[in-house]
């Protein structure tokens, strides 16, 4: 089971609100979400992965990217070319 | 509402000169695709006011071929539903019953089809997308092969899962827009250089064998449709096919398996939404998790915040092996059943939804049983199979859709199946 502690516990690693007054519903409806997901819990995890993985990295070649307004065209009030995010301390 | 359905979410058209297979056809596109210069808000308040400088790959093909943009669609908010009520700017009514959903997540891609504002749109599907509201609206919706159309410029929200396809009113149409999306594209590494013959689609379904997963008729499904639904089957052994009923018995880990995965997909893929390059303005005096968590509490809706919020748990210390690592294990399983089954038969064949179009209300606040509706469509997009959806009767008066699945890359043979059922019935 879940709690609500846990449920704010990872909204505040995610970045993401929640309201006290969906903390029930959401920590409600997380619970009877993870409890339908235990199905898994009778699969035995032996043995690795058969998924052929191919390496599709391509030897670096400069191309012709978005140019600097254009890449600065969606964000908020950019500064000398740079995109300016909120204070980190 | 810019349209009676709410199927638009912009309307801005966008001519293209160019002579091409699609010259002269209005295409809709769904809002999680980027198009150059017109307003791509993946049906969230997060990216309100974002303008793509580019246009995703598959726009640019479109372009190339002569279509006009007709407009960007409604959908569940970053594709994450089954109704297209986890809209930010509300639900799209369905056109064959407007207090109906049309299903989701490109349910304004399927809705203006269905209406007949255009001919053709396209959708995504990650869990069902398309499939699911070509069946509640009664039009042909393909999910291609993983990898056959490159998902640059499509905003990802589960990228192992995802794929653009095409959405119309027949099989015709779809296999005609499908030739001109398709093939390979540097800028997504997953996609594969294999383009569609639109001059090979022929009806064609004789000699083939198709599979029948006794999975698909079992507990959830409505019996009515189940019905509906064998009778069409019936249909393909009365043009030569041979049916025979398989099993995939590792589909009982189907939708935990893509549930988890999508969701820390998108837990992931979601963190870029943070106001800084698009998106509305974060306070930049307060310090950046408060910035950022009060900013993604407004921004996105409840589903969106719910997956986050699993996909974080579910690959958080203490729970990765109980929940990542398991649902990859799972997924291997199924796609060992399909490929097992898949060498026996050409197709397989059951219903792409277990019932029709809910109420618009009737589900939307119980998550589980919204997500429990979507699993006849997820072992596709699990096992990277191109699948179709079909309209094949009704019941109630709306439309049933009959689910066709073929082999990887098989598009060819499963579109030949639908064009031959779509000329008998």
């Amino acid at each position: 089971m879940v709690s609500e502690n846990d449920v704010l516990h990872i909204a505040k690693l995610a970045d993401i609100g929640i309201a006290m007054s969906e903390l029930g519903e959401f920590t409600e409806q997380f619970n009877a979400i993870l409890g339908y997901f235990n199905i898994l819990d009778n699969l035995t995890t032996d043995g690795d992965f058969d998924c052929p993985l191919v390496n599709v990295f391509r030897e670096d070649k400069v191309g012709i990217p978005l140019s600097q307004k254009k890449a600065l065209a969606n964000s908020h009030n950019p500064e000398n070319g740079y995109i300016r995010a909120p204070r980190v301390i | 509402m810019s349209d009676a359905y709410n199927a638009f979410l912009s309307d801005i058209e966008i001519p293209s000169s160019a002579a091409g297979p699609l010259a002269g056809i209005r295409v809709a596109v769904k809002d999680n695709i980027s198009t150059k210069n017109i307003p791509t808000t993946c049906a969230s308040k997060m990216l309100l006011g974002y303008i793509p400088p580019y246009d995703a790959h598959a726009v640019e093909l479109l372009k190339a071929a002569g279509a006009t943009i007709a407009g960007k669609t409604n959908m569940d908010e970053f594709g994450m539903g089954t109704t297209t009520e986890n809209s930010a700017f509300g639900p799209t009514l369905n056109p064959r019953d407007t207090t109906r959903v049309t299903g989701g997540s490109s349910g304004g891609s399927a809705a203006v089809v269905a209406a007949g504002i255009v001919r053709m749109a396209l959708g995504s599907d990650t869990g069902g997308s398309i499939r699911c509201p070509a069946s509640y609206c009664g039009i042909v919706g393909l999910k291609p092969t993983y990898g056959r159309v490159s998902r640059y410029g499509l905003i990802a929200y589960a990228n192992s899962f995802e794929q653009i396809g095409p959405m119309a009113a027949n099989v015709t149409d779809v296999a005609r827009l499908f030739s001109v999306i398709a093939g390979g594209d540097h800028r997504d590494s997953t996609s594969v250089d294999k383009p569609y013959d639109f001059t090979e689609l022929h009806a064609s379904v004789e000699g083939k064998i198709i599979g029948i997963p006794k999975e698909y008729f079992g507990e959830g499904i409505d019996t009515n449709i189940a019905k509906i639904i064998e009778t069409s089957i019936d249909k393909f052994e009365e043009l030569g096919a041979v049916t025979l009923e398989v099993s995939l018995p590792s589909l009982q880990y189907a939708l935990s398996a893509y549930y988890i995965t999508c969701t820390c997909e998108a837990s992931s893929n979601l963190g870029r939404f943070d106001g800084v390059r698009y998106g509305p303005k974060p306070e930049m005096t307060n310090l950046w998790h408060d910035a950022y968590t009060k900013i993604r509490e407004t921004g996105f809706g409840p589903e969106v915040r719910r997956r986050i919020l699993l996909g974080t748990f579910a690959l958080s210390t203490g729970y990765y092996g109980k929940y990542y690592v398991k649902a990859q294990h799972a997924k291997q399983l199924i796609r060992h059943d399909f490929r097992r089954v898949l060498t026996d038969c050409d197709l397989l064949a059951g219903p792409t939804m277990p019932g029709i179009a809910p109420k618009i209300g009737e589900l939307v606040d119980d998550p589980l049983r919204m997500y429990q509706t979507d699993i006849l469509t997820i072992p596709a997009n699990i096992a990277g199979i191109p699948a179709i959806s079909l309209p094949c009767g009704t019941f109630h008066g709306m439309p049933v859709g009959l689910q066709l699945m073929g082999k990887i890359f098989g598009e060819e043979v499963l579109l030949n199946a639908a064009l031959a059922f779509e000329e008998m019935t």
